[in-house]
C-alpha cells in the first residue's frame, strides 16, 4: 500500500507533465498552421517554432502529424522544426523513435509529404528498415515515396538487363512502368523497353487531350488580346461565326496525332503572329472529383474550367515542359467545358514561331483522367 | 562626395566583419574583395576542402565569420531547397534545414532554382529561390520567417528562371521579382517578413541584382536595373529617387566603382553619380567593353568585362577605351571577382583562372580544373576562395 501511495503520484505526475507538454506542443503546432499569405503569423510562428524545435524525439510523431491538412507554408516550418529537434537529438545521443517513425509512414492517411519526411528519417537511423518498407511503395500517394520504389525496378530491371536476362528485364520495366507518375521516370521506361523491342504508346499513358475545337484568329497587336474579351470567353456556340482579325472565324474540329499531344494552332489557323485563338473541348468525368489541368505552354495563355478561369499566363517563349503548369480544378459529373485562350506575340526569330500547348487531366500525383466518352 | 563613400562602407561594415562576404558578389556588390595578399596562382594543393552538396545551384557561397553557407535545389523537379551551413575550417556541416517549394520549379536547363545568391545582415540568413520561396533563419539555422511569394502573387514568375539576388539594407530584405506577369520589387521587413513597400516595375524578365549606391542621406540607395534603364531606390520606404537611361541590359548587372556606376547597355555606359542625389550624368558609352552573363568588375583605374567570345576585355574607367584583351577559356555563367590585381574567374566546366590584370595585357598566372560544372560566382572571405559547383562547395586558400 505504501509502495503504490508513492508510485501513483510519480506517475499522475509523469502522465501529467507528458499531458502539458503534449497540449505545449499542440498549441505551437496551430499557431504555426494558422501561417498566412505575405507574411501573416509569421512572428508568432517563429516563437512556437522554438517550442517545437526543443520536442523530445518521442513527440516527433505528433510533430507529424501536424502536418495533416496545413497550408504548404505551415508545411515549410513543421519541417524544419524536425529536423532542427532531430539535430538537436543526435548532438545529445538520443535515437530515433524508428518504430513509431514506421506505423507513422505505414498509415497512409497521414501528409504524403510528412511521411516522406518520416522515411527519411529512418533511413538515416535503420537503412535496412528504410529498404523494407520501400518494397511496399509502389502505389504510394506520396508521389516522391512512389517515385524511389518505381526506381528500386527500374534499377533492378537495368542490372538484369546489363547480364542479357531481357525477358526479366522487360518483366521488370513493365512492372516499374504502371505505377510510375514521374515524367522522366515514364520516359525513362518507355525508352528502355522500346530498346527491348517492346514499344510503349506514351500518348496513351500520359493520356493527352488530344479532340479540341479550336477558333481565331483574333486580334493579338502588343498583346493586348490576351486581356480583351472576345465571344468564346462569353458564350460557347459551335456553329456561331465571328469577326476575327483577318475576316470571318468559325469553329474547326481538329484531333492531334502528335506522341506528346501537342495542339498546334499554326496547322488550323495559319503561321500567324500577334493573334489569339480558343480552343474548346468537352471532358467526361464518372464522378465529381478534384483533379489537375496540366499544362505545357510557351505562349501567353488563359484557362476555364466550366467558365471559370482557373490561370493565366502573359509571357511568350520563354520556356516550357511537360505538366509546367498544374491548374486545380473540381471535374463535374457529366460533361465538363474545358476553353483554352492561346496568344501569340509579335516576334519573328524561329524559336518564337510555336503557337501551341499541351494539355492532360490527372489527379494530384499524375495518375492521368480519360474522359469516359470520345 | 567622397564621405559618402566612406559612410556607404561603414554602413555596410555596421553589422559584419571587412572578411564576411554577404551578398553577391560581395561587400561592394561589385565583385571586389577588400582582402590583399590571395594566393595569385592556385593548384590543386590550395583545394583546402571539397564538400559535397546535396543539389544543383548558381548561387554563390556567403561567408559570416567562420561559417559559409549555400543555397541548393534537389530532387527531379528541384522542389527540395536546401540551406546548408559548413564550417569554413574543415568544410563539416553544421546544419541544414531542407524546404519543399511552393511555387513555379519549372526552369531552364541552364539554371536553376538555386539561382538567387543569399544575402546577410551579418545576423541573419535571407535566402529566396526561383520558386520564389523565400526563408530567413539565424546564423544557427532557427527559423525566423518563410515566405511563399509566388503563393502571395501567383503571376510573378519567369518560364526560364527567376535569378536576381537579395540585398539586405536598413533592415529591409530587396526583392526582385521583375517578369513579364506580375513584375515588382518589394521591400520585406527584414525583421517579420511582412511587406515594407512594393514598386510594379517594367513587365519584362530581368534576371539581374540590385545593388547598394551612395547617398547623400546616409542611408544607401539601391539600384535597380532593368530593360528600361536604371532607378535608385530609397530602401527604407520604396520610393523612387532617381531614374536614369532609357534601356539596360536584364542579364549581367551594373557595377559601382568609386562614384561610377557601369551599366551593362550599349557595351557599357558610365554614369556619374550625383553627391546630393540627382539622377547620375553619363561620362561615356563604350560598345567594345560589352559584357555577355558576366558582370563587369572594376580593378583600381580599369573596368573589366567578359563578352560572348569568352575574351576579357579591359577598358579605362576614364573614358571607356580599351586597353587590352585577353582570351580565356569559356563559356562563362558566373562573374568574375577580384583581390588586389587578380581576376578570379571560373568558367562553366569548372576551369578556375586566374589572371594578373596589373601585368600591360593582363596575364593568366594559373589555370585549376576543379572537374565540375560551376556556374556560379565566387566568394573571397579570410584569405579563402569559396566556389559552389554543381556538385560541392570548394575552398581555395593561398600557402
Amino acid at each position: 500500500m505504501k509502495t503504490a501511495q508513492i508510485i501513483l503520484p510519480v506517475l499522475l505526475g509523469i502522465w501529467g507533465s507528458s499531458a502539458l507538454m503534449a497540449a505545449s506542443l499542440q498549441e505551437s503546432i496551430q499557431v504555426i498552421r494558422s501561417v498566412g499569405p505575405e507574411g501573416q503569423g509569421n512572428a508568432a510562428a517563429s516563437a512556437a517554432w522554438q517550442t517545437l524545435s526543443q520536442s523530445e524525439m518521442k513527440s516527433l510523431p505528433l510533430l507529424l502529424a501536424g502536418m495533416d491538412g496545413a497550408n504548404d507554408l505551415s508545411l515549410n516550418w513543421l519541417r524544419s522544426a524536425v529536423e532542427a529537434s532531430v539535430d538537436r537529438a543526435a548532438l545529445k545521443g538520443e535515437t530515433l523513435p524508428v518504430s513509431a517513425l514506421e506505423s507513422f509512414v505505414n498509415d497512409r492517411s497521414h501528409n504524403p509529404r510528412a511521411r516522406r519526411l518520416a522515411y527519411d528519417l529512418i533511413a538515416r537511423a535503420n537503412p535496412k528498415s528504410a529498404e523494407q518498407l520501400m518494397t511496399r511503395m509502389l502505389d504510394d500517394p506520396s508521389p516522391e515515396l512512389r517515385r524511389d520504389s518505381v526506381q528500386r525496378l527500374v534499377d533492378e530491371a537495368d542490372a538484369l538487363r546489363k547480364t542479357g536476362r531481357t525477358n526479366a528485364a522487360v518483366a521488370q520495366y513493365e512492372s516499374a512502368l504502371k505505377p510510375a507518375r514521374d515524367i522522366d521516370q515514364i520516359t525513362a521506361i518507355a525508352k528502355s523497353l522500346g530498346e527491348l523491342n517492346k514499344p510503349v504508346d506514351l500518348g496513351k499513358i500520359f493520356g493527352w487531350v488530344n479532340s479540341w475545337r479550336v477558333i481565331g484568329p483574333f486580334d493579338n497587336t502588343a498583346i493586348a488580346g490576351y486581356d480583351r474579351v472576345y465571344p468564346p470567353e462569353e458564350k460557347l456556340e459551335m456553329n456561331a461565326e465571328y469577326d476575327g482579325k483577318l475576316g470571318k472565324v468559325r469553329w474547326k474540329q481538329i484531333t492531334s496525332t502528335n506522341e506528346y499531344g501537342k495542339v498546334d494552332f499554326n496547322e488550323p489557323l495559319g503561321s500567324l503572329k500577334e493573334v489569339t485563338g480558343y480552343a474548346w473541348t468537352e471532358f467526361y468525368s464518372d464522378k465529381a472529383r478534384p483533379a489537375e489541368l496540366r499544362l505545357a505552354c510557351k505562349n501567353g495563355w488563359k484557362v476555364w474550367l466550366n467558365g471559370r478561369l482557373l490561370f493565366g499566363r502573359n509571357e511568350y517563349h520563354l520556356n516550357t515542359q511537360m505538366d509546367h503548369f498544374k491548374l486545380e480544378g473540381e471535374l463535374k459529373a457529366g460533361q465538363n467545358t474545358i476553353v483554352v485562350k492561346l496568344c501569340q506575340n509579335a516576334e519573328v526569330q524561329n524559336w518564337t514561331k510555336q503557337w501551341e500547348f499541351q494539355m492532360r487531366i490527372t489527379d494530384a500525383i499524375g495518375t492521368p483522367i480519360f474522359s469516359t466518352k470520345k | 562626395m567622397k564621405f559618402l563613400f566612406t559612410a556607404l562602407s561603414a554602413f555596410i561594415l555596421f553589422t559584419a566583419s571587412a572578411a564576411d562576404w554577404l551578398q553577391f558578389r560581395g561587400p561592394h556588390g561589385n565583385g571586389v574583395s577588400d582582402e590583399a595578399g590571395l594566393a595569385a596562382k592556385l593548384e590543386t594543393e590550395n583545394i583546402a576542402w571539397r564538400s559535397v552538396l546535396p543539389g544543383r545551384g548558381l548561387s554563390s557561397p556567403l561567408i559570416l565569420g567562420e561559417r559559409v553557407f549555400v543555397t541548393c535545389a534537389s530532387g527531379p523537379k528541384q522542389d527540395r531547397l536546401h540551406v546548408i551551413c559548413f564550417d569554413t575550417k574543415d568544410g563539416k556541416k553544421i546544419w541544414e534545414r531542407q524546404f519543399w517549394a511552393t511555387g513555379q520549379t519549372a526552369c531552364h536547363d541552364k539554371t536553376g532554382v538555386a539561382a538567387p545568391s543569399p544575402a546577410s545582415d551579418g545576423q541573419r540568413i535571407y535566402a529566396i529561390f526561383s520558386s520564389n520561396d523565400m526563408v530567413c533563419l539565424d546564423r544557427d539555422g532557427n527559423l525566423i520567417w518563410f515566405r511563399g511569394l509566388m503563393r502571395d502573387y501567383p503571376e510573378a514568375s519567369n518560364g526560364l528562371g527567376m535569378s536576381s539576388s537579395l540585398l539586405v539594407v536598413g533592415g529591409v530584405v530587396v526583392t526582385v521579382l521583375e517578369n513579364e506577369g506580375d513584375s515588382f520589387t518589394v521591400g520585406i521587413d527584414a525583421a517579420t517578413g511582412l511587406n515594407r513597400w512594393k514598386l510594379s516595375r517594367p513587365k519584362f524578365a530581368n534576371w539581374t541584382s540590385p545593388i547598394l549606391l551612395p547617398s547623400a542621406g546616409g542611408t544607401p540607395l539601391v539600384a535597380l536595373q532593368s530593360s528600361k534603364g536604371v532607378v535608385a531606390v530609397d530602401p527604407v520606404t520604396g520610393k523612387i529617387i532617381w531614374n536614369s537611361l532609357s534601356e539596360a541590359s536584364r542579364i549581367p548587372s551594373l557595377t559601382l566603382g568609386g562614384d561610377v556606376l557601369y551599366v551593362p547597355v550599349a557595351g557599357i555606359t558610365a554614369l556619374k553619380l550625383d553627391a546630393e542625389n540627382q539622377p547620375p550624368k553619363s561620362l561615356w558609352q563604350s560598345a567594345q567593353l560589352g559584357p555577355a552573363t558576366a558582370s563587369p568588375v572594376v580593378v583600381g583605374e580599369k573596368l573589366l568585362t567578359l563578352n560572348n567570345a569568352s575574351v576579357l576585355t579591359c577598358g579605362d574607367v576614364a573614358n571607356g577605351k580599351r586597353l587590352w584583351q585577353l582570351r580565356l577559356k569559356g563559356p562563362f555563367s558566373g562573374s568574375p571577382v577580384v583581390a588586389g590585381n587578380i581576376l578570379y574567374c571560373v568558367n562553366e566546366k569548372g576551369l578556375l583562372q586566374t589572371v594578373d590584370t596589373s601585368k600591360p595585357e593582363g596575364e593568366i598566372v594559373s589555370t585549376l580544373d576543379l572537374k565540375e560544372t560551376v556556374l556560379s560566382t565566387p566568394a573571397i572571405a579570410n584569405g579563402a576562395l569559396y566556389i559552389r559547383g554543381n556538385n560541392s562547395l570548394v575552398k581555395l586558400k593561398g600557402p
